[in-house]
């Protein structure tokens, strides 16, 4: 599907960077005009996937996070994060709701928080090499809200 | 992110304002454990109005938050949660496992 606009980002798997990430994917959202909920619902799964690869991909490093959003046609949102880190090795696992490695600080509902938030979710991980998390979210346009 | 306070018989009121993510959340969970200690309530109403956006860490918080009230016979709730938050906690499904009520401001 050809690409309307696009946008790619790269920054460091830096716990304060979730904000930038969010705020960055709800700026380039407006251009669809969404609602305030749908805007909400963007900003959340942008964070979940950030958050997933800051503790889970980079444990013990900083390693580097792309985010590449873009608008296809028919008013499609498509929002792309990818990093280098350590892989998932179970990914069905990981996208049962409460499983988690993290621990009592992580809830174990990122996976499916992002899949609610979005039309659909693609998750691509390589153990050793790396995961990307591709979602995408249809924002209709004013003419066709109810 | 910011927490503030209201202790009244008991009940201890933690006011969450600002953006509850994963950067915030470890502060957070430190703040709370210090007021648990410090106020020992038998209650905890946990007041969302003020949080502009929670994502799964906010989640983390609470479940961990409703864990330490039960082990002391204590009860605890959320009020108020605004819409992105609400959404959050809907999807999550903990308001079977703590009480979510919206009180009239």
């Amino acid at each position: 599907m050809k690409a309307v606009n696009y946008i790619k980002l790269e920054f460091p798997g830096r716990s304060s960077n979730e904000a930038l990430a969010r705020a960055a994917a709800a700026a380039f959202a407006l251009q669809l005009d969404p609602t305030l909920e749908e805007l909400g619902d963007i900003k959340t799964a942008v964070s979940e996937a950030v958050t997933n690869c800051i503790v889970h991909a980079y444990p013990d490093t900083v390693g580097k996070i792309r985010m590449r959003l873009r608008v296809l046609e028919g008013g499609l949102l498509e929002i792309a994060v990818q990093d280098w880190g350590c892989g998932i090795e179970d990914l069905q696992r990981a996208r049962e709701p409460l499983f988690t490695t993290g621990g009592e600080e992580r809830s174990g509902m990122g996976f499916t928080i992002m899949e609610s938030f979005m039309d659909k979710l693609r998750v691509r991980s390589r153990p050793g090499r790396g995961t990307t998390v591709v979602m995408q979210r249809r924002v209709r346009s004013r003419a066709e809200r109810p | 992110m910011e927490i503030g306070t209201a202790f009244a018989e008991g009940r201890l009121t933690a006011y969450l304002t600002g953006e509850l993510d994963q950067h915030e959340a470890r502060r957070a969970m430190e703040s709370m454990d210090e007021l648990l200690e410090e106020y020992l309530p038998r209650d905890l109403v946990v007041d969302l109005s003020g949080l502009r956006f929670m994502d799964s860490s906010g989640i983390a918080l609470l479940i961990r938050l409703s864990r330490r009230l039960r082990e002391t016979g204590g009860r605890m709730w959320i009020e108020n949660p605004a819409q992105q938050p609400k959404r959050v906690i809907d999807t999550a499904g903990i308001d079977r496992l703590i009480p979510v009520s919206v009180r009239k401001l």
